[in-house]
């Protein structure tokens, strides 16, 4: 085949997902010339699952994202239908945001952002292969004949690579949502030295809103005075639509039981590793088997269209099982599909081929992120490409990749996670997997990350003032509330219509705060001063001050975490010629190439012994020992 | 996971000496000399000058209790020996004030030293030469073979089993947890404060009956440090004999030490003993030569276990019934010895005082009743229970010091669901509970927990 010159860019982006399209703005507002090239325009940070931004680990991600300068917080500020912040009944650590969003004006949106954005071209086109020259990635080849020149290549290919969609017994090569697939870009990739593996997802079927009966379920709403995802945006006002919730029928289960054997994944056609957390309806019905029914949540896709999400249903069996499944629901009696639930097989790399910056191992230049890196989620997808992208244009620029670790962000958890101990199913982010939980709060993301991503060039001025203003604010407030002191007569009233225990002498408002039954809004009387502070700065010292111990606890386990951290491993290190390394140390280390010792400390199969002996012989060779 | 935390070790041959050092390297090196020295006025604040000697005693700062009467040196990081901060403290050279010394210091907050680990640190910290690194390398690199070997003795195994039991209640109520916090929507009943409180108490009853074994693993790994005393004449040394006649005993040759044998170790039923100052026994009982109050009094003290010898033929002075008053309150056992004599003493008031601790009425002339005192020390040993090899003893220092550290995190989180604090916090105590004893067997714990929830919870969209 002949391939016409495309053009030279600095940066290629393969796919427009939500991966590809950070990684694409990224790296043009980092002042790169960047192609995105997607396999449909129509596509575009298409939500092709439930359409829903964010959820309890999710969420801090977006945040994240927002605070280092991506799109994602404020794309779904700009289309949100409903907002919830979860776990409100728990700390302050976990509590989590979760927006509805309109998925087609998602998508526009997105679109729009990615057309309007200087230095960025957004194309269709297929890539079925790389370009490298000499173990480096130099641009990419699409199915029409394109060649497109580049300095550096980020793979976002989500579920495309050579996907199958299972239905029952009939299966198919086919994308999501009935898009195309690629089938020659993953062999190519194995061909340079990739190590690829396949992966397993599924969704839910998709229902006409007309003929549900929704008097049989309970409506789920929105918060009152919603949070916005960016740090950019104050509480947003619109008419928030709302969700459902309805149960499953012993009627499903006797169908679903009548009819396992037809579900693609019971009758073994297909080999992938699927996640544990998103079961088909069938896993559930089969392995908990005492639970009669199981609830289910209906989901607007969205402010112009019927389409409803049946969250809690996916499933791999026949379209008419499907039909009489979701009938023998509470309240879908007289359902209709829209578009049916599957089950669907792709190829995506092995995440520990992978360095810490998202560039692969085997091929220089070439970076990836998202569904291609073994992850699942929107949010999991956005956060990779954001750092795909920055460095990517680091590379370009001959500077430092960001690295986020464990004690700054869930990014750096995300991508350590990935990185280091690889994933054998679709990984994605709780806040269980972050040690550091109580100080990786989605309410202090901005404190901790926006330095960064102005550091980095990502962050604008605008969002970097707002920084410091809020930073200075918190230290004045902290300040205020220390020398402001209230009379035991002023204080006992209002301690009292609350049932807290009254004080014998005056108390700072410090010290009044760190009661847990107490907060602004009981000290507001005392205190006029805090009617004019940002509820942001109100929060954060309410945080500082309530859970002080405990977020000491926690930043005294992170000064140890950083002392290992921070001991670089140099990059030609021969793990071989450690002889008091034990052989399977040898070999995980010679894989994993670990950057510091104390990411070397995480990959399973590496001991503390080992650890010691890397120590020792680093610092031997630090001393200049030719011989190590 | 590897960790750089402040070390602490008894770095003199053990066995008794003159004296005895416990050496503690770190960051918080002086901090914790701070909290357990204390000068011969009891609150003096010491200015350590690196470098200099200062004479004081080691306090518990809990219990008040007095350790031992030392010397202390500080010396400032980096002219050290690991090139940290660097304490010895010079105790007396007995065993027990050395390891109640070590104990105390640990229970601060240092690290037990591993194997090698202060070479290690000097070598890490620039202060030995090329040549000696490979030497330190081969060490860690041999520990873990050795501590493999450990691991599948059998008291170890045993423990790895309690203490896996210990983890799973821990590991449960992470699982509640976390799903409740990230899996919040979903259909499942939300772990509440009670059943976490009620959960954790059965960790802590577990925690508590563990710790009780440390003694015990104590004994079996060391031996019990006895104390043999009694008026002159009273048959001490006789009884020595006996015992050691009768037990094959284990002579130890403590390294370093040409004097005189000072420690004899005996092996009683499985138990072993070592009697405490069998020269000074000897000693009194051919030169008929009173023992001294104060030789009396630092045996007694030092002693976990003691045997009070009285004469049936003799009526008990003032200073017998002061020592039996004395030993009321500790593991003692009062023998009488010659009752093949007349009997002169007067036996019930000696029970009355005594209470509930046992009295082994024996001769020795006679060889009688040698028996009935073995079976008393195995009861002792044993509180009565019988010792089954089916029992797990703590017999490593390391684990012992691993799992009361995980006793303290789990009291934490008790306290935190007392106080109500939100469920994200009282989660980080009871994970450190959970990696404390994680270091004992080896487990990792983030990825264990999400294979319990997704084993044992239905979620999922």
């Amino acid at each position: 085949m002949n391939f016409y010159n495309g053009g030279s860019y600095d940066v290629v982006v393969v796919g427009a997902g939500h991966a590809g399209c950070e990684a694409g703005l990224a790296a043009a507002r980092l002042g790169l010339k960047t192609l995105v090239l997607t396999i449909s325009l129509e596509s575009v940070a298409m939500m092709a699952c439930n359409p829903s931004i964010g959820g309890t680990g999710k969420g801090h991600l977006v945040r994240e994202v927002d605070a280092l300068g991506g799109e994602m917080g404020l794309n779904i500020d700009k289309t949100f239908i409903q907002s919830k912040m979860l776990n409100t009944g728990k700390g302050p650590a976990v509590h989590s945001l979760r927006a509805q969003a309109d998925k087609l004006q998602y998508h526009l949106q997105m679109k729009q952002t990615l057309e309007n954005q200087v230095n960025l071209t957004l194309k269709q086109g297929d890539v079925i292969d790389l370009m490298v020259e000499e173990g480096k990635a130099s641009g990419v080849k699409t199915r029409n004949g394109a060649e497109y020149h580049a300095k550096a290549v980020i793979l976002a290919t989500g579920v495309y690579l050579k996907s199958r969609i299972f239905m029952g017994e009939v299966n198919y090569p086919g994308g999501p949502d009935g898009l195309a697939t690629t089938q020659e870009l993953p062999d190519n990739l194995r061909s340079y030295g990739c190590n690829m593996r396949r992966f397993k997802t599924g969704t839910p079927a998709r229902i006409h809103g007309d003929f549900v009966d929704y008097e049989k379920m309970t409506e789920q709403m929105g918060d009152e005075e919603n949070t916005p995802f960016s740090f950019m945006n104050q509480a947003l006002k619109i008419d928030q639509i709302s969700c459902w919730l309805t149960r499953t029928t012993e009627d499903t289960k006797f169908i679903i039981e009548e009819n396992i054997h037809r579900s693609s994944m019971y009758r073994g056609d297909m080999e992938s590793v699927g996640p544990r957390y998103c079961p088909s309806i069938e896993d559930k019905i089969v392995r908990f088997t005492d639970k009669a029914t199981h609830q289910l949540f209906l989901e607007p896709e969205g402010v112009h269209t019927k389409e409803m999400y049946l969250q809690g249903m996916s499933s791999s069996l026949p379209e008419e099982v499907q039909v009489a499944m979701i009938r023998s629901v509470t309240g879908l009696e007289k359902a209709e599909i829209m578009r049916p639930a599957y089950a669907i097989e792709y190829d995506c790399i092995d995440p520990t081929d992978l360095q810490l910056s998202l560039e692969t191992k085997a091929i220089e230049n070439l970076f990836s992120a998202g569904q291609f890196n073994g992850s699942s989620g929107y949010e999991e997808a956005a956060a990779q490409g954001l750092v795909a992208g920055i460095n990517a244009s680091m590379k370009i620029k001959n500077k430092d990749p960001l690295i986020l670790d464990r004690s700054e962000a869930y990014i750096g958890v995300l991508i350590d996670d990935l990185v280091t101990k690889g994933t054998n199913e679709p990984y994605r982010m709780m806040t269980s997997r972050a040690e550091y939980r109580l100080v990786l709060r989605q309410d202090n993301a901005d404190l901790r990350l926006t330095q960064k991503g102005y550091d980095f060039g990502l962050v604008q001025q605008e969002r970097y003032q707002r920084l410091l203003v809020k930073r200075e604010e918190i230290e004045q407030e902290l300040q205020r509330l220390k020398k402001k002191k209230v009379t035991a007569r002023e204080l006992n009233p209002i301690l009292d219509t609350i049932g807290s225990s009254e004080v014998d002498t005056s108390l700072s408002l410090y010290d009044l705060l760190k009661r847990p039954e107490i907060n602004y809004k009981v000290i507001e009387p005392l205190y006029a001063e805090s009617k004019d502070l940002m509820q942001d700065v109100k929060s954060q010292c309410e945080v500082i001050i309530k859970y002080d111990g405990y977020i000491k606890k926690q930043l005294r386990q992170i000064e140890q975490f950083k002392k290992l951290e921070n001991k670089r491993i140099p990059d030609d290190v021969v793990y071989e010629r450690i002889d008091s390394l034990r052989t399977e140390a040898k070999q995980k280390l010679k894989s994993i190439r670990p950057h510091s010792v104390g990411q070397a400390s995480r990959i399973s199969g590496v001991s503390p012994a080992d650890i010691s002996v890397l120590l020792v012989y680093l610092e031997q060779r630090k001393r200049g020992n030719k011989n190590v | 996971m590897y960790r750089e935390e402040t070390i602490a070790a008894i770095s003199t041959p053990l066995g008794e000496g003159g004296i005895g050092i416990v050496k503690i390297s770190g960051e918080r090196a002086l901090e914790i000399l701070n909290n357990v020295f204390v000068t011969k006025d009891h609150h003096q604040k010491v200015f350590w000058e690196p470098r200099k000697m200062y004479y004081g005693f080691i306090k518990n700062p809990e219990s008040q209790e007095i350790i031992d009467e030392v010397l202390a040196v500080y010396m400032k990081a980096p002219n050290t020996y690991t090139k940290e901060e660097l304490v010895e403290i010079h105790c007396h050279g007995g065993m027990v004030p050395l390891r109640k010394t070590l104990q105390l210091v640990l229970e601060q907050g240092a690290g037990m030293a591993e194997k090698g680990e202060f070479t290690k640190r000097a070598f890490l910290n620039g202060r030995l030469d090329l040549s000696q690194a490979e030497a330190v390398m081969d060490l860690i690199s041999a520990k873990t073979d050795i501590s493999h070997e450990v691991a599948l003795g059998q008291f170890e195994g045993l423990l790895s089993r309690e203490v896996q039991g210990i983890q799973e209640i821990i590991k449960d109520m992470l699982a509640h947890i976390e799903v409740s916090i990230d899996f919040s929507e979903e259909d499942i009943d939300e772990v509440t404060m009670d059943q976490l409180l009620s959960k954790s108490m059965d960790a802590k009853k577990s925690f508590q009956g563990l710790l009780q074994t440390a003694k015990t693993g104590k004994i079996l790994r060391e031996g019990l440090v006895t104390g043999i005393l009694g008026k002159t004449n009273v048959g001490k040394s006789s009884l020595l004999n006996a015992l050691l006649r009768e037990n094959r005993a284990i002579v130890t040759d403590i390294p370093g030490t040409t004097r005189d044998v000072i420690e004899e170790q005996l092996n009683v039923r499985g138990i072993p003993l070592k009697i405490l100052d069998t020269a000074g026994i000897r000693e009194t009982e051919d030169a008929v030569e009173k023992i001294g109050v104060q030789r009396s009094r630092e045996i007694f003290q030092q002693a976990d276990l003691v045997i009070f010898m009285i004469d049936a033929s003799k009526e008990l002075d003032r200073e017998d019934y002061d020592f039996l008053h004395l030993i009321k309150d500790r593991r003692a056992l009062v023998v009488v010895n010659k009752t093949d004599l007349k009997e002169a003493i007067d036996l019930s008031r000696i029970k009355s005082i005594i209470g509930d601790k046992k009295l082994v009425r024996i001769s020795l002339l006679k060889n009688k009743g040698l028996e009935a005192l073995e079976d008393a020390l195995e009861d002792m040993v044993y509180e009565g229970e019988g010792f089954s090899k089916e029992q797990p003893f703590i017999t490593n220092a390391r684990h012992q010091q691993a799992i009361s550290r995980g006793l303290q995190s789990l009291q934490d989180g008790i306290k935190a669901l007392e106080n109500r604090m939100p469920l994200d916090f009282v989660e980080v105590d009871f994970k450190n509970a959970w990696e404390s004893l994680g270091e004992v067997t080896g487990d990792t714990v983030s990825e264990d927990i999400l294979d319990h929830i997704f084993e044992n919870f239905c979620i999922g969209k």
